[in-house]
């Protein structure tokens, strides 16, 4: 393999690195960081941020990291005073049309604008001009837009489009003008995996069922398996006050951090007010509440009593394919060990 | 599961998920991947918008992949053995096959071949409604690709000969090598998170843990001892035989946990009469579902989010689930409640943690003799995994099938068990949408998922729609030979004529109150993608 390996400089160290790999490939690679808004794991380099601008000896302009192929021989500088110069400058652009309404917004805490802003200090910003008007999107129950905190890094529309294969949003006008949108401006009308929501590095997508339950620094996160069908993603439970108030997924996983609607949005449920609370036994056709002695008696004596007079056979016992391993095995471990019968199947064919 | 079993010697995905990009043709059929498997749907859309990969979807419904697809069957609802069938009579006759695997990996060629000889591609076309130059045209381009993958689910199991179906995609792929590699083979798809698990588990009526089968006398013996109990060696009753059983007397007794008949078994008012029939009914669940209604007795259980333990996918992968909520009620883990109950039948069970469990269990179980909680931290093994230095089977059957050699098998088309005839002149197919899930005890009581699809629709044509005089959103009367329902109809522009579908998730338009019980006699797999319906306008 060593044939296909380059060497190139990074910040005046000799660096060996394989071929066709974008220079932040390898810049990461290496532990160095540049901050980037518009890359995004996956999808194509896009090149719309500009924060990812390296110096390259014999190139007079700057050049986008995330766009460029590292070659051999390269002289790459990621950091230089004129490097930093243009960085603040395009995060005072961003902020001059950027609500400063941290305290309010879903991505505080997990926004790399805010952080940029802070590393900066930027809090005056030189350019007061006209501010994009507040355009949101709410018709739908899962996924808010709030066009004025868009920084059009083009996330939203490349996952849509290059992982989701649906396209519902796309770039709308030209200039100041440009903003992400639906065709004509209808309401949105999609799957509603909301990948453009986990992909939206800034409070311009976020997910409405979460709104103002907690913040990421107020949430314990735990990670689990979806409860929906069977391609078993890997799901992060973000938990507050023992409630789930919002749903991740890492992209080192087997679904790569995408989701389904159900997956990103179908938690709630184990919420609901419909959920059993307690053992019911029926008499005279009506629920009464129980004790799990009192129902645990009342199942074992039936099943006994059933036993005796027909037979082993007589008992059935359907199982879950909504339950663990575990419980499918303790199951089917209690049907034909106590009850003496193979009588036991589950919904696999169903 | 029995027909893969059959075929290859085992019943699950031979391949990954991630492999899905990686194929050169992707065959799908009787699955409405980007619905009911988003994720592995986004693995079809990667293969063909990043890759080129050439899609063939075979369909009666105008599915969301016929968008990308290259070639679109759109056959009949339960014809797919005959387009199967009709594919490699085209792959044989112009020499497409590949000779050198079927003579050292199969057997039963020749059984297999006569059958395919003897078909006529004219009749193959009228039986499945498409054309034979569309049949040849995609049987080439699965036969060409160096790997093909085939992904299929309910819409080929689902049928009164749904073994064959599945019988007739094994020898698809074995009559083109497209199987026991990478990115090629056979992939059913499973419908719920757990279900490959729950058949890992034994929790089928004529297999122990592992698909060691009760017949077996070895087998048998090792449960008996780990046990310490006796064992019945009769293979027991499938879900659809115990409510058949619950109504002639037979079955008294049933114990359903985290199930709801209900809604998802087919032809309900006779699941109803079976589970009234019942001298006793147990249900463990988190809601009062249709069936927990029904019950004598109801134990509360906990969610996902409330438990730890492990679940398999759909491609074989053993992940760990963790608990993230302490329960607010007085319901117990399900494998909490088992081992209570199991006590108070005087059989005790020691267990103080589900991985006291896992470990039993792995233990018992070959394929997952070598997994461990601390091995499937945090990507998950697929099984096989026969010991702790294995590192589990991304693909099956590579240089050799599970069972040895490969087996051919002669599978002739039968027709759906029940046919349209002038009454019921709508063939009813059913299914998932992407919004809901399975009886939608879930999906529905999750208030976005619910707001965006609150109701049930019947797809129809836009020629039938026409011919009966209704409208998009009218509401119409379906009624089969078992039972009628109101829904509103979705008039579909592309849809084919003659069929009409439901999805099965919404308890006021109970799509199964139609559907046949007709039973495939290996499998045991009611057919619920047919039945005969005939639909009335309603009279203002």
């Amino acid at each position: 393999m060593d044939g296909k390996k380059i060497v190139l400089s990074i910040n005046g160290k000799e660096i060996t690195c394989g071929l066709n790999k974008t220079i932040l490939d390898v810049v990461r690679e290496n532990g160095i960081q540049i901050p980037t808004l518009c890359d995004c794991k996956n999808l194509a380099p896009f090149g719309a941020c500009r924060l990812c601008l390296v110096e390259i000896e014999g190139i007079p302009k700057l050049i986008t990291a995330c766009s460029t192929i590292a070659v051999k021989g390269m002289k790459i500088r990621t950091e230089s005073e004129r490097i930093d110069k243009s960085r603040r400058f395009i995060v005072e652009l961003l902020l001059s049309d950027h609500p400063f309404d941290c305290m309010f917004c879903e991505q505080a805490g997990t926004c790399p604008l805010q952080d940029l802003a802070y590393e900066y200090g930027m809090k005056n910003i030189r350019f007061p001009g006209e501010k994009r008007a507040t355009i949101t999107d709410d018709t739908n129950p899962f996924i808010e837009r709030d066009n004025s905190k868009c920084i059009l890094c083009g996330r939203c529309v490349r996952v849509c489009d290059e992982i989701q294969g649906v396209g519902a949003i796309g770039f709308i006008d030209r200039g100041f003008q440009t903003r992400i949108g639906t065709p004509f401006d209808r309401n949105l009308d999609c799957e509603f995996c909301g990948q453009c929501v986990a992909s939206c590095p800034v409070g311009a997508l976020t997910a409405k069922p979460s709104k103002q339950k907690g913040r990421i620094w107020q949430t314990r996160s735990v990670k689990t398996i979806c409860p929906y069908c069977g391609c078993g993603c890997n799901l992060t439970l973000h938990v507050r006050d023992n409630k789930i108030i919002s749903v991740t997924s890492d992209p080192d996983t087997l679904n790569e951090g995408y989701l389904c609607s159900k997956g990103r949005f179908g938690c709630d449920y184990v919420h609901h007010p419909d959920r059993l609370q307690y053992p019911l036994i029926k008499k005279d056709g009506q629920f009464i509440r129980s004790s799990w002695e009192q129902a645990l008696t009342l199942v074992a004596m039936k099943f006994k009593e059933i036993k005796e007079q027909h037979g082993n056979d007589s008992l059935a016992g359907l199982s879950s394919a909504k339950c663990t391993n575990e419980e499918n095995y303790l199951f089917q471990k209690f049907i034909r060990a106590v009850l003496g019968t193979n009588n036991v199947d589950h919904c696999a064919r169903l | 599961m029995a027909g893969l079993a059959t075929a290859f010697g085992s019943g699950a995905m031979t391949n990954s998920i991630a492999e899905i990009a990686g194929a050169e043709t992707i065959l799908v059929i009787g699955s409405n991947t980007t619905e009911a498997h988003p994720i592995v749907g986004l693995q079809v859309k990667k293969a063909v918008k990043k890759h080129g990969a050439k899609l063939i979807v075979a369909d009666p419904r105008p599915i969301d992949l016929t968008r990308l697809a290259d070639i679109w069957l759109p056959l009949k609802p339960g014809t797919n053995v005959a387009l199967l069938n009709g594919m490699m009579k085209v792959i044989i006759e112009e020499g497409l096959e590949d000779q050198r695997f079927i003579a050292e990996r199969t057997e039963g060629y020749e059984e297999f071949k006569k059958v395919i000889d003897a078909l006529d591609l004219e009749e193959t076309a009228q039986i499945t409604g498409v054309s034979v130059s569309l049949i040849r045209e995609a049987a080439r381009m699965y036969a060409q690709a160096e790997k093909a993958s085939i992904l299929y689910a309910m819409g080929i199991t689902q049928h009164s000969s749904g073994t064959g179906h599945v019988l007739s995609t094994a020898n698809l792929a074995m009559l083109t090598g497209n199987v026991g590699k990478e990115s090629a083979g056979v992939n059913p798809l499973r419908g719920q998170s757990n279900v490959q698990g729950a058949c890992d588990m034994g929790c089928l009526p004529n297999v122990l843990p592992g698909y060691q089968k009760v017949s077996d006398a070895g087998v048998l013996s090792k449960f008996e001892n780990k046990w310490n109990v006796p064992l019945s060696n009769k293979p027991g009753l499938t879900v659809t035989e115990m409510f058949h059983g619950a109504l002639t007397g037979e079955v008294k007794g049933l114990y359903v946990m985290g199930e709801n008949p209900m809604l998802s078994d087919p032809d309900l008012n006779k699941v109803k009469k079976a589970l009234e029939s019942l001298e006793f009914l147990v249900v463990q669940d988190i809601f009062l579902t249709e069936t927990a209604k029904m019950a004598d007795v109801v134990l509360p259980a906990v969610s996902f989010a409330e438990k730890e333990g492990t679940v398999t996918n759909t491609e074989r992968r053993v992940q760990k689930m963790n608990k993230a909520l302490e329960s607010t009620g007085e319901g117990k883990e399900d494998w909490k409640i088992i081992k209570d109950l199991a006590g108070a039948m005087g059989y005790a069970m020691h267990y103080p943690a589900a991985e006291n469990i896992f470990r039993e269990l792995s233990g018992l179980t070959p394929i997952y003799n070598g997994i461990t909680y601390e091995r499937i931290d945090p990507h998950g093994i697929q099984w096989p995994c026969p010991s702790v230095h294995h590192p589990g089977t991304k693909y099956l059957h590579h240089r050799r099938f599970s069972k040895g050699l490969g087996k051919f098998s002669p599978v002739e088309y039968t027709p759906p068990a029940e046919i349209v005839d002038d009454e019921y002149p709508f063939i009813l197919t059913t299914g998932r949408i992407l919004f809901h899930f399975h009886t939608g005890s879930m999906s529905r009581r999750v208030f976005s998922l619910n707001e965006i699809s609150p109701e049930g629709f019947l797809e129809m044509s836009a020629k039938d729609a026409d011919y009966l005089g209704i409208e998009s959103n009218e509401e119409v009367v379906v009624k089969s030979r078992r039972g009628k329902l109101k829904v509103k109809a979705l008039v579909k522009k592309n849809f084919l004529a003659g069929t009409v579908f439901l999805p099965f998730h919404f308890h006021e338009s109970p799509a199964n109150i139609l559907t046949n019980t007709a039973l495939d006699p290996v499998a045991k797999i009611p057919e619920l993608k047919v039945c005969a319906v005939k639909i009335e306008k309603i009279k203002k």
